[in-house]
């Protein structure tokens, strides 16, 4: 039986951590991710799991832990943040390179400098080419869910890619929330039993983890590597479905909100998400033809269903929790317009940054941002593309 | 959008004012009601000024932004009157309630809070005397709940003995249940 708790998002993940009781945790404790950590150290010291437990001396080190472990057959997970995750990165390439199915949860946070704990995308969107698979969520309750999928999705045959579940650092990771909890047999019955494809403790099937490559077959082998990420759209999709049918809330790769017969729409991630759908219901109780779309798989991008659904449109706000210095707008937007690119139909496109270093963004902005769309709809005219919500001026 | 109710609670860092905000969500929740509670989304220091926050609603919460019209506002330090703005955003009908050992006339006078309704108690003294420390949640939180009449005395009572049962030693508990005694008797609403 599922149960109805209040618990906030890294709660949330312990919970499933503690459901799914993995292999081997390696982590190293960082804001505000920490409580993750922690709480998953105190089930193992407490008997309730039996992972094995891993406080390396840094994020890198962790990661590196996480690579040992998965390559010699385990079923690994970690957990940081901003600077953790950053650390991490020369790892993260590894553990997508060697096709580790490795889980990460990461809370989002900005990165330095200047020096701030709270939410933003920069961390994860430095860590979009990595090869990792990157699932977004908008709640504690999509964190639990996305992150008990992960391991499905990770570990399945045709992917073996890493994958890491994000949500926003304390807007989700600290603040408390009513959700459900399902019961630890059924999560243990989704999630199954690991066995791993080439373990390195296999020795009857001694292989070469990580050898050198040059110009000889790198690039042969990279190609290969791929694989993984471009098999997963069919298993994120059949494994959304299949979560759905078994616990009441089904995922792909979007969802749309009162999309429709709308005209104008703001596309975002993560937990700005719900404060957006507030504005959308007002705005549809004026009679206005708004909806709202939230990307849940940032990677794989899910470039052909996103423009489809967007090339009915009149305008579209791209919403950005970061940045990216010195491009054409910032990343989920980027995407989106190339995205749009071959469909002779398309809408106008803006992009706005929001939140970084933990701005709030409340129903207000959102009602600015359509605003703008309904005038760009009505005129046709773009006068500027990019531009920043509820910053200082 | 306001059939929630939205509180802000107004401390210092280091009272457990955002302990405060998720128990009051972690005993409405068995009402069947939807919570929320979370701190400011600031740096929390010591002793500064911090703010924290509770959401109640029959639906679903996605509202993910901080509140900025409570309906309810809980000063849990009296040295905060005057040196934060704690009626800002709020509306005739809001209720706050302070840790004070002043008369909620005077501080509805002194800061101007006609005709929002005032309750006020001295939630360090009855904190002290019941368990020796000057920690105000539980008499603040009973102050709420009497004014609000959101839990029944008994079982408000019942819900934070479980609640605290979970860290703190039995004699600490009782201390904070006679705390709640106090505060529904001691506090004075205006």
């Amino acid at each position: 039986m599922s149960k109805i708790v209040t618990l906030n998002g890294n709660m949330a993940i312990a919970e499933a951590i503690r459901q799914i009781n993995p292999d081997v945790v390696a982590a190293y404790p960082i804001t505000p991710s920490t409580s993750i950590v922690e709480t998953v150290a105190q089930y193992v010291a407490d008997g309730l799991i039996d992972s094995e437990f891993v406080c390396p001396e840094s994020e890198h080190s962790a990661m590196s832990v996480c690579i040992g472990a998965a390559a010699a057959g385990g079923r690994v997970t970690t957990a940081t943040a901003s600077q953790g995750l950053a650390l991490m990165w020369e790892m993260l390439y590894i553990a997508a390179g060697l096709r580790l199915p490795i889980v990460a949860a990461i809370v989002n946070r900005a990165l330095s400098a200047p020096i701030n704990i709270h939410g933003d995308h920069s961390d994860t969107m430095g860590a979009r080419d990595s090869g990792w698979i990157q699932i977004y969520s908008e709640n504690a309750q999509e964190a639990y869910d996305n992150f008990i999928q992960a391991f499905r999705i990770a570990e399945h045959p045709d992917v073996r890619t890493p994958v890491m579940v994000t949500f926003d650092g304390f807007i989700i990771s600290h603040s408390l929330e009513t959700m459900k909890i399902e019961d630890d047999e059924a999560v243990k019955k989704f999630v199954g039993e690991y066995s791993p494809v080439y373990p390195l403790l296999d020795t009857d099937n001694p292989i070469t983890v990580g050898p050198i490559d040059f110009t000889d077959f790198y690039f042969e082998h990279k190609v290969n590597q791929l694989e993984g990420i471009e098999n997963a759209p069919k298993v994120i999709e059949e494994v959304g479905k299949e979560f759905g049918k078994r616990f009441g809330r089904e995922y792909g790769f979007f969802e749309e909100y009162r999309m429709d017969d709308a005209e104008v729409a703001i596309l975002l991630m993560s937990s700005a998400a719900g404060t957006a759908k507030e504005t959308v219901d007002e705005l549809r109780a004026q009679g206005k033809k708004v909806g709202l779309i939230k990307l849940r798989v940032f990677r794989p991008f899910p470039a052909r269903k996103l423009a489809e659904t967007l090339s009915r449109l009149k305008a579209v706000a791209v919403l950005d929790r970061a940045t990216s210095p010195g491009a054409e707008g910032a990343p989920l937007f980027v995407e989106t317009r190339s995205a749009l690119f071959d469909y002779p139909e398309r809408p106008k496109i803006i992009n706005y940054v929001y939140g970084l270093g933990g701005r709030d963004i409340t129903p207000e902005h959102f009602h600015q941002v359509y605003r703008k769309l309904e005038k760009i709809a009505s005129t046709g005219k773009v006068d500027q593309y990019y531009g920043y919500l509820n910053l200082r001026e | 959008m306001k059939d929630m109710l939205e509180i802000r609670w107004h401390g210092r860092g280091g009272q457990g004012i955002v302990t405060a905000a998720v128990t009051l969500g972690d005993i409405l929740a068995p009402e069947g009601k939807y919570v929320q509670a979370f701190p400011e989304f600031g740096a929390e220091k010591r002793g500064a000024p911090i703010l924290a926050f509770t959401r109640i609603s029959d639906k679903p919460i996605r509202l993910r932004s901080q509140v900025t019209n409570p309906d309810i506002v809980v000063v849990a330090d009296p040295s905060l009157l005057g040196l934060v703005d704690i009626k800002a955003g709020t509306n005739d009908n809001a209720i706050i309630i302070v840790n004070t050992s002043l008369e909620p006339g005077f501080i509805k006078e002194k800061l101007n809070l006609h005709p929002r309704k005032v309750y006020t108690l001295d939630a360090y003294t009855i904190a002290t005397e019941e368990f020796g420390r000057p920690i105000p949640n539980v008499p603040l939180l009973a102050a709420l709940m009497k004014a609000t009449s959101l839990l029944p005395k008994e079982k408000f009572k019942e819900r934070i003995e479980k609640s605290l049962s979970k860290k703190l030693r039995p004699e600490i508990v009782e201390g904070n249940l006679r705390t709640i005694d106090r505060a529904y008797k001691e506090v004075k609403g205006e």
